[in-house]
C-alpha cells in the first residue's frame, strides 16, 4: 500500500464529516505525500492548514513525486496535477504564533521547528484542553535554520516523534568537520565527490557548508549543484529568509548567504572533465536521475567519493553500496564495480533523546505520546522520561487507539459584585487563609454564571423564604430582670471577643444580627427565659449562644 | 478606565490607556512636521542659505538675527531640526506596562520615550515594522548626524521672546519640550526593546488583558490592535487602509463587537484620490523627463515608494522613458529594497502567489537588474559618477529640511524645465518650499495617503458596530480649511468622544463579569437541581484563590479532626471562627406533608391552627410550636438542640437552598 489507510478515520461516511482540519508540519512527502490522494480521491473538502513557506514548496515536491512515480515508473491510480491544484485550493496557510480559530471552538497555533524550511510544531486547543503536535524537529540550529520552541503551554499531550530516541549525536561541528575533511582530501588528490541530496533542505546546510569552507580556504576545484529544482530551491530559501537562522537574517541584506559563489550550476557534459569537482546531484538515495547517471560514470575510479548524508530506503543503489555490496547489478545485466568510496554521513535534522527531552521541559506537558521510531528505542525513552517528568508517556501501534483522561476546569462568569464582596471580606486580606465564598451556580443552555444567592433568588423570579429559631433558654438567676440581662451581656462580650455584641436601650442584646431577650418565669421567679431567636443563617453561631446559655452564668459577676 | 491623549497629531499618535490595572502605550509617534520652522542643513554649504539676512524685530532690535533668519517674508530658525515629542508630563511614563506599536511611521519617537522616561516594560510590534522602523530612524539619524551644526538655537524659545515672533512660530506649541534627534546607540537601546509579534497572535499581559495585532492593510506589517479582557473589548484602529497596495487586507472582521473603538491615522488628504494622485503622478513625471528636465520625489525609504516603483514599472515602457534612470538614494536604500522582498506572509495575495512561484514580489528586483533604477547609500561615492541627466531621483527627507533632497532642490530649483513631486502627504508642501523662494523649478502636488476616508470609515463603524467611538478632536469637525464639508468628519451614532493633546478621557464601560475557574474536583463535588425547564443551579460554597489577576475556586478545605485527647475544652475555644455562611432558603412548605412528614418521625401530637398568614403548627409535649407562612417558616422550642436540629433539617427537605 502506498497511502496510509484512512479508512482508520470512518469506514463509511465522507472524511469532512469527521475532521474538523487537516495540520501539515512541513513538506517532506513522509508528513504530505498523500495529501491530494486524501482529499482529491478519498475525498476532504474541509481546510488544511500549513504555514507559507510549506505551502509553497510542497506542490513542488508532490509534483516532483508525481512525475517519478507515474511518468518514470508508469504506476496508476495516483493524483494527477490538477489534483494537486486543487488540492492546494483548500490550504490556509499560517503564521508563527497566529491563533488561528478553525471553528467556535478549536484553535490551532503554529511554533517554529526548525528541521527544514517553514517546519512547525501546531498546539491544538479547545476550551483549556490543548495537545501540541511537534512533526519533525530539531533542538540545535544548524547552518541554516534556527531550534525548534515553544513556550511553557501545558498541554494535555504533547505528541513527539522520536526518530532518534536514544542517540545522543556527537556535536554537529565533529560531523562538519569530518565531511570538509573527507571532501577536501579527495578534492585534493584530484578525485570527484559526488553528493545525493534531495533538492530542498539539507542541500542548502552543505552548500552554505562548502561555500565558506571553498571560500576560506581559497579552493578552486568547481562545485555543481544539479539542476532543476535546486535553482529555485535556493530562490525559496532568499524569499523565506525570515524563517532562517537569526545569523543569515541578521547579514541577508549585504550578503545573501543562498546567493554562492562557487556553487554553479552542473550540466550533464561536466561529469567527463578532467580534475576535481565536487557535485550535488538529485535524488538523496541514488535511485534514479542525475546522481545515479554521475555515479555510474565515477563508480569505477577509487580517487572518487560518494557522500550519502541521509538515509537510504532499502533497494536503491544508495542502501546498498551504504550496506558494503561493491558490484551492482545494473539494467540490462551489466554489472557495476564500485571501486569510489562510499561514506555515510547523518545530517539529517530530528531531535535527539537530549533534544526530545528539553522540549519535554520547555512546554511541560501533563502527557506524553512518541510515535515515528523503533520501538526498542522508544521504550527506553519512554522510561526516561515517566522517570524524570513524572508524567505518562504512551507509543501506541499503528492502528491502535490511546485514551488521556484529562481533568479540565470549569470557566464560569462570575458576577463583579459577588467577586468584589468577596475580595473585601475579612477585616485583612490575609494571603495565607483562604477566603471562603458563597455563591449560586446558574447553569442555562451552555451559560454558567457564578452569582450572590440574593441575585439568583431575584433573577429566577423567587422570594427568599426565612426560616427563624427562638430557643428558650432557662436560667436559675434570683436577680431582677435587667440585672440579668446585663450579666448575660457581660458574660457574651468576655467569650465572644469577634463579634459585635450589643446591650440595646430596650433591655435586649444583640450578637450580630442574634436576638436575645430575658423574661421572668412565669411560675418561678428564680428562673429568667431568655428568647434567643435566629435565622437559618446565623446558624451556627445561633445553636452556639444556646449551648453556652444552657451552661449558665459564671458566678461571680 | 482611562486614555491619556500625549500627542495631539492625529496621524501620529501617542495614546495611554488604563485598563484593568495595566497601562498601555498606543503608538509613539514622532510630531516632526516642527522642523519645518527651520532652515533647510545642505550637505555642502549653500552659499544662498549662508546669505540669508537676520531677522530683525519690528522695533529694530537685532538680538536675534543669530537665531533667525529671513526667507521671502517667511522667518526659519537656523539650528539643528528639532521635533515636537509626545507629552511627558501628564502622567509618569515609567509606569507604562507595554507599548504598541500599529506601523513603522508610528514608532518613531520611541526611543524618546524608552530611553528617557525611566520605561521597563515591553514593546510589540510586528517583523515589517521593527525592520523598516529601524531603516527610518536610521536614514533620520544619518541625515542630521552627518552634517554637524555648530550653532543651536535656544533663545527663540524665551516665552517672552516667542511672543514677539512672527507666525508660525509664534503659535508652536511646547517648544521648551522640542528635542534634538535621537542617535544611533538610542535607536538600538529602544528598539532591543521590543518583542516581535504576529497578526492575530495572542498576548496575555499579567492574565488581566489580551492583546491581539490585526492586519491594519496600510504598510507592510501595519496593524490594527485589540485590547480585551474576557467581558471588555476595545479596538484601536490606526492607519488602516481598504485600498488593495502591496500590503495584506485590513482585518474587519474581528474589530467586531467592541465596546470601544479608538479611531486614529486616517487619511491626511481626504478630498484626494490616490489612484487619480498616482496617475497625475506619473504623467507629470514623463511630461517632464519628455522636456528634457529632471523629476525630484522627496519621499520616505519604505511605503508607498514601493508601488510608485511598481506602477513606473508598467508605465515606463509605454511611456518611452526605458531610458530615463531612476535613481533612489538613501543610506537605507537597498535595505529597503532587499527587506521588502522577503516579508512574503505580509503581503497581499497576488503578491504572496508571486512568492510561492518562486519569484520576487515586487518588480523593483527586475528595475534593479536591467538598470533602471540604480540606489545609492548617498549623493556622494558612486553616484557621482554614474549620475546622468534628465532623470528621475526618489530621495528623503520629505520634509526638505534634511537629506539628499536638499542638495537636490538646491540644485535643480533654479530651472523652470526641473519639477518636484510631492507625493507624501505628511507635510504641507508650501511649508516644505518656503525656504526654497524663490523657486523657478515646476511643483506638482500629488499626495497620495492610502489610510481610510470618512466615507470608508463610516462604512466601517455601521460594519464592526462599536459601543462607543473615540477619535481626535481634528475628526469631529470640518477641515478649518473647508468648513463646510460636513462629510469630512466621523459620523455616527452615539457621537464620537474626542480628545486633545495633554487630555485625560474617561471612557465608558460597564462591567458586570468577570472569569472565574472551578478546579474539578469542586466541580465533582456540586450537585445541580433543575430550578425551572433548562435552568439548573447548584450552591458553591469554596476557598477564592486569586494570583496572577486570574481567579480560581477550590473545594474548601476539610474542617481539622479535634484530636481525639482533647483535654478540658475551655470555651472559648469553640466560638465558631468566622461567620460561615448558610445558603439562602426559597419556597414554601406545603401543609399537609409537612404534617404527615412530622407525624412519620414520630411526632404523634400535632396539632394544625390556621392564621391570617398561614398555620401554626403545635407539638403540644415537645412545647413547640412551628409558624409556617408563604416566605417564612419560625420554629419556636424549649433549648433542646436535638429536637430543633431535627425539626429545623425536617423543614429544610422542604426548600431550595441559594
Amino acid at each position: 500500500r502506498r497511502f496510509p489507510d484512512f479508512s482508520y478515520i470512518t469506514q463509511n461516511g465522507r472524511l469532512t464529516d469527521f475532521l474538523d482540519c487537516v495540520i501539515i508540519s512541513h513538506f517532506h512527502l513522509d508528513h504530505c505525500g498523500a495529501l491530494p490522494y486524501f482529499s482529491e480521491m478519498v475525498g476532504y473538502d474541509g481546510p488544511i492548514y500549513m504555514t507559507h513557506p510549506t505551502k509553497a514548496i510542497c506542490p513542488i515536491l508532490l509534483e516532483d513525486y508525481r512525475k517519478i512515480t507515474v511518468d518514470k515508473k508508469g504506476e496508476t491510480n495516483f493524483f494527477t496535477s490538477q489534483m494537486i491544484k486543487d488540492c492546494m485550493k483548500k490550504v490556509v496557510a499560517v503564521h508563527l504564533h497566529q491563533t488561528v480559530q478553525v471553528d467556535e471552538e478549536l484553535e490551532i497555533k503554529a511554533y517554529y521547528a526548525g528541521h527544514v524550511l517553514g517546519a512547525a510544531m501546531f498546539q491544538i486547543k479547545v476550551g483549556c484542553e490543548s495537545v501540541v503536535y511537534t512533526g519533525d524537529y530539531n533542538m540545535t540550529p544548524d547552518r541554516h535554520l534556527g531550534a525548534a520552541w515553544i513556550d511553557k503551554c501545558r498541554p494535555d499531550l504533547l505528541i513527539s516523534e522520536s526518530t532518534y530516541a536514544t542517540t545522543i549525536r556527537d556535536s554537529k561541528r565533529c560531523r562538519e568537520r569530518d565531511f570538509l575533511k573527507k571532501v577536501h582530501e579527495t578534492v585534493e588528490r584530484g578525485g570527484k565527490v559526488l553528493i545525493p541530496v534531495f533538492a530542498l533542505g539539507r542541500a542548502q546546510e552543505l552548500c552554505i557548508l562548502l561555500e565558506t569552507f571553498w571560500e576560506r580556504m581559497n579552493l578552486k576545484a568547481p562545485i555543481y549543484f544539479s539542476t532543476g529544482l535546486t535553482e529555485k530551491a535556493n530562490h525559496y530559501y532568499k524569499l523565506f529568509i525570515t524563517w532562517t537562522n537569526q545569523k543569515i537574517r541578521k547579514t541577508f541584506v549585504q550578503r545573501n548567504m543562498f546567493e554562492f559563489k562557487h556553487i554553479k550550476a552542473f550540466d550533464r557534459a561536466f561529469a567527463d572533465n578532467p580534475g576535481p569537482m565536487v557535485v550535488f546531484a538529485t535524488p538523496g538515495m541514488l535511485h534514479a536521475g542525475q546522481s545515479l547517471q554521475i555515479f555510474r560514470k565515477w563508480a569505477g575510479n577509487e580517487k572518487n567519493m560518494v557522500i550519502m548524508p541521509g538515509y537510504c530506503v532499502q533497494g536503491t543503489v544508495g542502501h546498498k553500496i551504504l550496506s558494503g555490496q561493491r558490484k551492482l547489478e545494473m539494467e540490462g545485466r551489466q554489472i557495476l564495480e564500485v571501486k569510489m568510496q562510499v561514506e555515510y554521513m547523518s545530517f539529517s535534522a530530528h531531535a535527539d533523546a537530549k533534544g526530545i527531552m528539553q522540549l519535554i521541559r520547555q512546554a511541560e506537558p501533563r502527557n506524553v505520546l512518541l510515535v515515528h521510531g523503533e520501538a526498542k528505542k522508544m521504550e527506553f525513552l519512554k522510561q526516561k522520561i515517566e522517570q524524570e517528568f513524572h508524567v505518562s508517556c504512551f507509543m501506541p501501534a499503528n492502528g491502535e487507539t490511546t485514551t488521556i483522561l484529562t481533568n479540565p476546569c470549569i470557566p464560569v462568569d462570575i458576577s463583579l459584585g459577588l467577586l468584589k464582596r468577596e475580595t473585601a471580606i475579612g477585616p485583612l486580606p490575609d494571603a495565607k487563609k483562604p477566603k471562603l465564598m458563597h455563591g449560586t451556580l446558574l447553569m442555562k443552555d451552555n451559560s454558567f454564571r457564578l452569582v450572590s444567592p440574593e441575585q439568583a433568588l431575584k433573577e429566577l423570579g423567587l422570594a427568599e423564604h426565612q426560616l427563624r429559631f427562638t430557643c428558650r433558654v432557662h436560667i436559675q438567676d434570683p436577680r431582677k430582670e435587667h440585672e440579668t440581662v446585663l450579666r448575660v451581656y457581660n458574660h457574651l462580650k468576655g467569650i465572644l471577643k469577634d463579634y459585635s455584641v450589643q446591650h440595646l436601650p430596650d433591655g435586649s442584646i444583640t450578637v450580630e444580627s442574634i436576638l436575645i431577650q430575658a423574661t421572668a418565669h412565669s411560675e418561678d421567679q428564680g428562673t429568667k427565659v431568655l428568647l434567643v431567636s435566629w435565622t437559618y443563617q446565623d446558624e451556627e453561631l445561633g445553636s452556639y449562644l444556646t449551648s453556652l446559655l444552657k451552661k449558665g452564668l459564671p458566678q461571680s459577676t | 478606565f482611562f486614555q491619556y491623549c500625549l500627542s495631539g497629531h492625529p496621524t501620529l499618535p501617542c495614546n495611554v490607556l488604563k485598563f484593568k490595572s495595566t497601562t498601555i502605550m498606543l503608538d509613539c509617534g514622532l510630531d516632526m512636521t516642527s522642523t519645518l520652522n527651520f532652515l533647510p542643513l545642505p550637505l555642502v554649504q549653500s552659499p544662498r542659505l549662508s546669505k540669508l539676512p537676520g531677522w530683525v524685530l519690528k522695533d529694530g532690535s537685532t538680538f536675534l538675527d543669530k537665531e533667525l533668519k529671513e526667507c521671502s517674508g517667511h522667518v526659519f530658525v537656523d539650528s539643528v531640526p528639532e521635533f515636537c515629542l509626545p507629552e511627558t508630563e501628564l502622567l509618569d511614563l515609567s509606569t507604562v506596562d507595554v507599548i504598541l506599536i500599529s506601523n513603522y511611521h508610528c514608532m518613531m519617537a520611541l526611543p524618546y520615550i524608552t530611553e528617557y522616561t525611566g520605561f521597563t516594560g515591553t514593546v510589540y510590534a510586528t517583523e515589517p515594522t521593527v525592520q523598516i522602523g529601524r531603516l527610518l530612524m536610521e536614514e533620520l539619524v544619518n541625515s542630521i548626524e552627518r552634517v554637524p551644526k555648530a550653532q543651536s538655537a535656544s533663545m527663540w524659545k524665551n516665552k517672552e521672546v516667542q511672543r514677539l515672533l512672527p507666525a508660525p512660530l509664534k503659535d508652536a506649541v511646547e517648544v521648551s519640550m522640542w528635542r534634538k534627534c535621537y542617535t544611533m546607540p538610542e535607536v538600538n537601546a529602544a528598539l532591543s526593546k521590543i518583542q516581535l509579534v504576529g497578526y492575530s497572535q495572542k498576548i496575555e499581559l499579567f492574565g488581566a488583558v489580551q492583546v491581539t495585532p490585526l492586519s491594519s492593510g496600510y504598510a507592510l506589517g501595519s496593524s490594527n490592535w485589540i485590547i480585551q479582557s474576557h467581558y471588555e473589548k476595545v479596538s484601536y484602529v490606526s492607519g488602516s487602509s481598504l485600498l488593495t497596495t502591496h500590503p495584506q487586507p485590513m482585518d474587519q472582521a474581528s474589530l467586531k463587537n467592541s465596546d470601544v473603538l479608538i479611531l486614529t491615522g486616517l487619511t491626511q488628504i481626504p478630498t484626494a484620490n490616490p489612484d487619480g494622485m498616482v496617475g497625475e503622478f506619473c504623467s507629470n513625471l514623463a511630461m517632464t523627463v519628455r522636456n528634457g528636465g529632471n523629476v525630484l520625489v522627496p519621499c520616505y525609504p519604505s511605503g508607498v515608494i514601493y508601488d510608485l516603483l511598481e506602477c513606473l514599472y508598467q508605465y515606463i515602457d509605454s511611456a518611452g522613458l526605458s531610458n530615463v534612470p531612476f535613481y533612489f538614494i538613501s543610506p537605507v536604500a537597498n535595505s529597503s529594497l532587499e527587506f521588502s522582498q522577503i516579508f512574503a506572509e505580509w503581503l497581499c495575495h497576488n503578491k504572496q502567489t508571486k512568492v510561492y512561484l518562486p519569484e520576487p514580489p515586487f518588480p523593483h528586483a527586475e528595475l534593479i537588474q536591467t538598470n533602471k533604477l540604480k540606489h545609492y547609500p548617498s549623493i556622494h561615492g558612486d553616484f557621482s559618477n554614474d549620475f546622468k541627466q534628465p532623470c528621475v531621483v526618489f530621495t528623503g527627507h520629505p520634509s526638505l529640511r534634511f537629506g539628499d533632497v536638499v542638495h537636490f532642490m538646491e540644485l535643480w530649483g533654479k530651472s523652470s524645465l526641473n519639477t518636484v513631486i510631492f507625493t507624501e502627504p505628511d507635510f504641507s508642501y508650501l511649508d516644505a518650499l518656503a525656504p526654497y523662494q524663490p523657486l523657478a523649478m515646476k511643483c506638482v502636488y500629488c499626495p497620495i495617503d492610502t489610510r481610510l476616508n470618512f466615507i470608508q470609515v463610516s462604512k466601517l463603524l455601521k460594519e464592526v458596530q462599536p459601543l462607543h467611538v473615540v477619535c481626535p478632536e481634528q475628526y469631529t469637525q470640518p477641515p478649518p480649511t473647508q468648513s463646510h464639508r460636513t462629510d469630512l468628519m466621523v459620523d455616527c451614532q452615539p457621537p464620537a468622544m474626542s480628545y486633545r493633546r495633554a487630555e485625560v478621557l474617561t471612557l465608558p464601560y460597564k462591567r458586570r463579569y468577570e472569569k472565574i475557574e472551578i478546579m474539578p474536583d469542586l466541580a465533582d463535588s456540586l450537585v445541580p437541581l433543575e430550578i425551572k425547564p433548562g435552568i439548573s443551579l447548584a450552591t458553591v460554597s469554596a476557598v477564592l484563590h486569586t494570583k496572577d489577576n486570574k481567579h480560581v475556586l477550590q473545594l474548601p478545605p476539610k474542617p481539622p479532626q479535634p484530636p481525639a485527647s482533647k483535654k478540658r475544652k475551655r470555651v472559648s475555644d469553640d466560638v465558631p471562627e468566622c461567620k460561615s455562611l448558610k445558603p439562602l432558603l426559597s419556597g414554601s412548605i406545603p401543609m399537609d406533608q409537612f404534617v404527615q412528614t412530622l407525624e412519620k418521625h414520630g411526632f404523634s401530637d400535632v396539632k394544625v391552627e390556621d392564621t391570617a398568614k398561614g398555620h401554626i403548627v403545635l407539638l403540644q409535649e415537645a412545647e413547640t410550636l412551628i409558624q409556617l407562612e408563604e416566605d417564612s417558616t419560625h420554629i419556636i422550642c424549649d433549648n433542646d438542640e436535638p429536637l430543633r436540629v431535627k425539626l429545623r433539617d425536617l423543614v429544610l427537605k422542604f426548600l431550595q437552598k441559594f
